[in-house]
């Protein structure tokens, strides 16, 4: 595949487990410093499709490149060094740790065994540490186990641990399930923010927040691209309206 | 300099396991056992070895091995090859067909010394090969497994396995590892025999500052960022990886480190107790570790020392007077410990040493209160305000 100036560029991506395609023939353009939100009803391939791009799942064929840099033959954690950060529809995060072991396991330094034999705790981590977490509203958390947050503050922390680590894509799969009402509006500023050096892609099926938050929506519908454009452009596509936002 | 001591001492509260623990391996045993008992107890502490190894590998990594009797018996074994060929010179051997070969090989025919015996002449390449070669062997079944992302009981399952099918190997290779009777009529170590009572004394101080040194080995490993991320792996291996970390090398790492504290444990096994066969290697023995680890507290390395001994002291008396009991009651104490305390010995001293902190405050409010009285009564009402707060 010829080379791209965006960030993320997926090209005829199509993935078949016992020859049911997921994601089917799937071609996909992420700009810099955009927020993409990719809406569908369940089982339109949403997960499927992060869990390509970061390496969860394998593609059958097609071809994922960030950066202009092929994806689909590196393992997890090369996919993350290149600069890609995935959270999960279920927070996931280390209970047992506190916030600030969470996110200076996040740091992207000492990744090795010996590196991490070896860290130390500098004021640069620190620093970078407390950022983060002013960020995601959690600073008066940092020594409390993350076992004790409530849903949205986990899921702020995951999104913290995402931050630590830099990424210039970053993958949020319904970042705002199960928060009320003002957590939401909380994680939309917050998103709002933190797109402005970075690319977004957002899976999520709450209307308002997608509004507030989209710069460009996708729908997907079975394993592929129904619609594409601006939010009032998409919710006014009959066949968007037919397949899911008339239910 | 000084956050290093720290972190290896862990703090007051860890000094204070630590300088206990000490003076009881290296002050109340030695007192208060003679020679054969304390024999026991430094046999013991070789098996504490490799409780300490699963806290590191089980406890905190989440890594169940059943097979750690392979690396305790591959360093053991490294040493008895070293003794019995020193055990087996060519005078005291001279009325065997060949001269200068250990005894078995001579009942079974063996005329020359195999090729993997060689090494075992010289003290520093013995000593390189207790160090290197179980490691080594956890590094390749590590590799294999975990770069395959072979996890939990499975894992468990394969490392059972091939204690099993070394222990066979060992039994079954006779002329070449002295068979189901392993290698005995171990005598001294160069020149120096080690069946004499100042011997045995020797052998055990130093086995316990080896103990001591895999404890700061593992305290060193668990209090660095590595520490941190075998617990996260324990819980969230996914998440670990998609945190950039490429999870198979840590946990090869841990399992080579927990692999060559057991092969130290072997060896001074050998040492001590003068003899090594393939019944320290096989399945029973290799979950027998375990249970010590579980009972005296799989995530504390002093409960897991605590655990063997206690055990162990237990095994002794149990079966002395009664040797069909001792293995219900073993599997008693493994379930109950798994059902009603599960963090072991040392969770139970965690949960309860609030209430020893609350009478060691009393202590220290009558102390000073009786200190106080002598010097100025006005102060007794202040220290019993602050006694009382904290």
């Amino acid at each position: 595949m010829s080379n791209t100036d965006f960030v993320l560029a997926i090209e005829d991506l199509t993935v078949s487990f016992d020859g049911f395609k997921a994601v089917d023939n799937l071609t996909l353009y992420v700009d810099k410093n955009e927020l993409r939100v990719v809406i569908g009803p369940n089982g339109a391939g949403k997960t499927t499709l992060l869990d390509l791009i970061c390496g969860k799942t394998k593609s059958t064929s097609g071809s994922i490149k960030f950066k202009n840099k092929e994806l689909t033959s590196l393992a997890e954690h090369e996919i993350v060094r290149a600069g890609v950060g995935r959270k999960f529809q279920t927070p996931s995060i280390y209970e047992n740790l506190t916030v600030y072991q969470n996110l200076e396991i996040s740091y992207p330094i000492g990744r090795s065994v010996w590196g991490s034999l070896f860290f130390k705790r500098t004021d640069e981590v620190v620093d970078r540490v407390n950022n983060v977490a002013e960020q995601i509203l959690l600073q008066d958390m940092l020594s409390m186990e993350a076992a004790l947050l409530s849903h949205g503050q986990k899921q702020w922390l995951e999104i913290g641990m995402l931050l630590m680590q830099e990424p210039e894509l970053l993958m949020l799969d319904e970042p705002v399930a199960g928060m009320s009402a003002k957590e939401r509006d909380q994680t939309a500023d917050l998103l709002n923010r933190i797109c402005m050096n970075r690319s977004v892609i957002v899976i999520e099926h709450d209307m308002e927040f997608v509004k507030k938050i989209a710069h460009k929506v996708t729908v997907l519908h079975q394993g592929k691209i129904l619609a594409e454009g601006s939010m009032d452009k998409v919710q006014e596509n009959e066949k968007v309206i037919e397949v899911y936002l008339g239910h | 300099m000084n956050t290093l001591f720290n972190r290896l001492i862990g703090g007051h509260k860890g000094a204070v396991g630590l300088a206990m623990l000490a003076a009881i391996i290296f002050i109340a045993l030695p007192l208060g056992l003679d020679v054969f008992r304390l024999g026991l107890a430094g046999k013991y502490i070789t098996y504490a070895f490799i409780a300490v190894s699963l806290v590191l590998l089980w406890g905190n990594g989440g890594i169940l091995s059943l097979g750690q009797g392979i690396f305790f018996g591959l360093g053991g074994y490294c040493m008895a090859m070293f003794l019995k060929l020193e055990a087996s010179d060519p005078i005291s051997t001279k009325i065997q067909t060949t001269p200068g070969i250990p005894d078995f090989m001579d009942w079974n025919q063996i005329t020359s010394l195999p090729w993997f015996w060689e090494p075992f002449k010289s003290l520093p390449l013995t000593i390189l090969a207790i160090l290197i070669v179980p490691t080594l062997f956890a590094y390749i079944i590590g590799f294999a497994m975990f770069k395959r992302r072979v996890g939990g009981v499975y894992f468990a399952i394969i490392t059972q396995a091939i204690a099993l099918i070394l222990s066979i190997l060992i039994v079954g290779q006779q002329g070449y590892t002295g068979g189901v009777n392993g290698i005995t009529d171990l005598k001294t170590i160069l020149g120096w025999d080690i069946r004499e009572d100042s011997a045995k004394y020797i052998l055990y101080y130093v086995n316990g500052l080896m103990l001591f040194g895999c404890i700061f080995i593992s305290r060193f490993i668990l209090s660095s960022k590595f520490g941190m991320l075998l617990l996260a792996m324990r819980d969230k291996e996914e998440r670990v990886r998609f945190s950039g970390y490429d999870v198979s090398n840590f946990k090869i790492f841990i399992f080579c480190v927990a692999a060559m504290f057991s092969s130290i444990g072997g060896a001074m096994f050998a040492l001590q107790v003068g003899f090594m066969s393939p019944s320290f290697i096989g399945i029973v023995p290799s979950i027998e570790m375990v249970i010590f680890a579980a009972v005296g507290g799989r995530m504390s390395q002093i409960g897991a020392v605590y655990g063997t001994l206690l055990v162990n002291y237990g095994k002794t008396i149990f079966s002395e007077t009664y040797p069909e009991l001792w293995l219900f009651l073993m599997g008693g104490l493994f379930i109950s410990v798994v059902m009603f305390f599960p963090n072991g010995l040392a969770g139970l001293y965690e949960k309860h040493a609030s209430k020893l902190g609350f009478i060691k405050r009393y202590i220290d409010i009558a102390k000073a209160r009786r200190s106080a009285a002598t010097n100025d009564v006005k102060s007794t009402k202040h220290i019993q305000e602050k006694g009382a707060k904290a």
